[in-house]
């Protein structure tokens, strides 16, 4: 059994309106309807753009928010209908990296203070002495100096704070640990620094993790197996690998060739799938497949019926109608996917999805 | 003769009383006509001071800016501020980073777009609504007569981009400068933003200074890159050259450290250790020398000037810089 599982979990913020009587006029569908493992001693990659839930989703497994509907399962308890008292305990074991090292500090309390509050908090360690002992272990891991203990956040850079927060989790020996942005806040060469240290925690401890990230190049480098989310659920699940090197959502499509890759002779050669438009609200989702607004391939019927995510194989799932005839080559596009669908001069494409197909089928 | 050349530019903050810190030291680089010349590097490395000093909005007071930056004959950093108002939206145009913090937020789109076709182009009334709904439409806005109506905050982040790259455009100006103009932008939408920069340079010949701490984005877009390192120019090459063959040892480490999509799995990656605070003076040696390699002490004999170890027009700012041991291969143009 995995360590860690989610099954139809459902996150919607009500949207209020009035003075005096709260109405509830609607909701925002944050996450909405997402299933994954997460096995022990492997990392999860979750991937997608602003707004798509992933943030959500992980705060949803840690219960900082609540859980509108579905199960968490985590070694065998499901989360989401846990008593708030009981559930506390359960944090020892599943901890959170934030994105923000800085605001995710105390700046008032030194580096000692921070570290042992969850250990207090867990009862772990007889006396102050005890715990600072383990602190110390614990900082020497992630590569911080002894005498850290008693400076203060802003005395730190910011790859060093984001270690602070590593060790933060650390200390209450977790099992799993949610990574959201790890390393977004980080400049370019601290990013691979923090990266490796994940890595080799991971190795040392056996631990698990959950990263959350919108950059898909750390993703696929930490990552065992990766789930790609759009507007509140999981387009595309398979292995890092495979996810790589066969897309076969049109999204991942259209996410892998957006990612700039730092050589001129892969950026000369490839091709852009550029998507038309912006990402919907996740309070108004579109009807049926949710993507079916910006896809370059999208059909009558993917307006109307939402595709679920389903295994083609190999642990490769896909929730697309239409996956096996895009990586044919069989079905045409019904959109530009080159310069014209961002400058003004192409004819609006809006609502052509149900329109025959116009100009040359080329396949990508 | 090139439409833009930087010459020595140093810009220092700091007034009475405090310690000045140098953000830019001594920075020289050169954008023709139609180029693309990207200034890369790390928060606190002066790319952005750099291009505010062009624009002449790095405030009067408590900076000290030397050097010259010769743009189409004159020198814009001795230019009186009436002179560079009338250049600065019409012949030389910014993008920055924020689109919402760079737009004001109680004026409609329209209004704002309307008034650079006014104060530049004289345009009036109908004349220039036209025109701004033609512009928004250019940067591919959907309905643009009805955004012109709209608020800053009823616009998604990409949307607010292409309108200030719109406002940037409406001019037809002859130097770009877009600091960082995708960095708060999603992966897909910063796609459509590169791509229609591209188109825009492409069509209109625009020349273009693109600042950025993202090398994906270099390699895609510029012809030239100048790699700054806090404050100097450590390595200066064609695009091609200098991602086939990174000759200082920061631009090395910085291409070595980045996971890469496209690239096998498994192998860990190789950073670059310590932080940019982990830096000398340059005046006292080479200020990457903490963090090096391959550092030695004939590094902190005062400061490394520019060579070209390896081709011409490559230039590099150190004294060990990572060369093969067979020499150089010709890299096709």
């Amino acid at each position: 059994m995995s360590l860690l599982e989610l099954d139809g979990v459902k996150v919607h913020f009500p949207v209020k309106r009035g003075l005096l009587f709260d109405r509830t006029v609607g909701h925002v569908y944050a996450v909405d309807g997402v299933s994954l493992k997460v096995e022990a001693g492997q990392t999860y990659g979750l991937v997608g753009e602003s707004g798509c839930g992933k943030t959500t989703l992980g705060r949803a497994v840690l219960r900082l928010v609540d859980v509108t509907d579905g199960e968490v399962v985590f070694d065998g308890t499901d989360l989401a209908k846990l008593p708030e008292e009981e559930m506390r305990k359960f944090r020892r074991r599943l901890q959170m990296v934030f994105q923000d090292p800085l605001g995710s500090l105390n700046p008032r309390q030194n580096i000692e203070s921070i570290l042992s509050e969850g250990m207090l908090a867990h009862g772990i360690g007889a006396n102050q002495e005890e715990r600072r002992e383990k602190i110390k272990a614990i900082l020497q891991r992630v590569g911080l100096p002894s005498n850290a203990l008693s400076r203060y956040p802003h005395e730190f850079s910011g790859g060093q704070r984001q270690r602070i927060g590593i060790a933060r989790a650390l200390v209450l020996e977790p099992d799993v640990i949610i990574c959201d942005e790890p390393v977004s806040a980080l400049d370019v060469s601290i990013q691979a620094q923090v990266v490796n240290l994940l890595e080799e925690l991971q190795e040392q401890l056996g631990l698990t993790y959950l990263v959350i990230a919108h950059d898909l190049a750390v993703v696929r480098h930490i990552s065992d197996v990766i789930g790609v989310m759009y507007l509140g659920s999981l387009v595309e699940e398979a292995p890092s690998d495979a996810l790589y090197a066969a897309p076969k959502h049109p999204y991942t499509k259209a996410l892998m060739s957006a990612v700039p890759v730092p050589d001129p002779e892969v950026e000369d050669r490839r091709e852009r799938i550029l998507l038309h438009g912006d990402l919907p609200s996740p309070a108004n989702p579109p009807a049926g497949c949710r993507f079916h607004t910006r896809c370059p391939w999208a059909q009558p019927r993917c307006g109307q019926e939402r595709p679920v995510l389903t295994d083609v194989g190999d642990g490769h799932k896909v929730a697309c109608h239409f996956a096996a005839e895009i990586e044919s080559g069989d079905l045409p596009l019904t959109r530009p996917t080159g310069v014209e669908a961002v400058v003004g001069t192409a004819a609006s494409t809006e609502e052509s999805a149900g329109e025959p197909p116009q100009g040359d089928a080329k396949t990508v | 003769m090139p439409l833009l050349s930087v010459d020595e530019l140093t810009v220092t903050f700091g007034g009475r009383g405090r310690t000045p810190s140098t953000a830019v030291d001594g920075v020289s680089f050169t954008v023709d006509q139609g180029q693309v010349v990207g200034l890369v590097g790390e928060s606190g490395c002066g790319k952005s001071v750099t291009s505010l000093a062009l624009m002449g909005l790095l405030p009067r007071k408590g900076v000290t800016i030397g050097g010259r930056a010769v743009f189409d004959g004159e020198d814009l950093l001795a230019m009186g501020p009436k002179k560079l108002r009338d250049m600065r939206g019409s012949k030389l145009a910014m993008i920055f980073q924020d689109p919402l913090s760079s737009l004001n937020p109680v004026i409609p789109i329209g209004v704002q777009v309307t008034e650079i076709l006014e104060r530049h182009r004289g345009l009036k009334g109908e004349a220039a609504r036209k025109e701004a709904a033609h512009l928004l439409d250019r940067v591919g806005i959907p309905d643009p007569r009805r955004r012109l109506k709209e608020y800053p905050h009823q616009l998604s982040g990409g949307m607010r981009q292409r309108a200030l790259i719109a406002m940037a455009v409406a001019c037809a100006p002859r130097l770009l400068i877009a600091d960082e103009p995708t960095t708060a932008l999603d992966v897909t939408i910063q796609a459509q933003i590169l791509e229609l920069l591209k188109e825009l340079v492409d069509q209109e010949g625009t020349a273009l200074l693109m600042i950025t701490h993202d090398l994906g984005v270099v390699a895609g877009l510029c012809d030239q890159v100048n790699v700054l390192y806090a404050g100097k120019a450590v390595e200066t090459a064609g695009r091609r050259e200098l991602f086939a063959h990174p000759t200082h040892p920061y631009a090395h480490g910085l291409l070595g450290s980045i996971p890469r999509l496209d690239a096998p799995r498994g192998e860990p990656l190789n950073p670059i250790r310590g932080s940019i605070n982990d830096k000398i003076a340059w005046a006292d040696g080479c200020a990457f020398a903490p963090r090096c390699d391959f550092y030695t002490m004939e590094c902190l004999t005062g400061t490394p000037q520019l060579t070209e170890p390896r081709t011409e027009g490559h230039r590099v700012r150190c004294v060990n810089p990572v060369l093969p041991e067979a020499p150089a291969e010709e890299v096709p143009a």
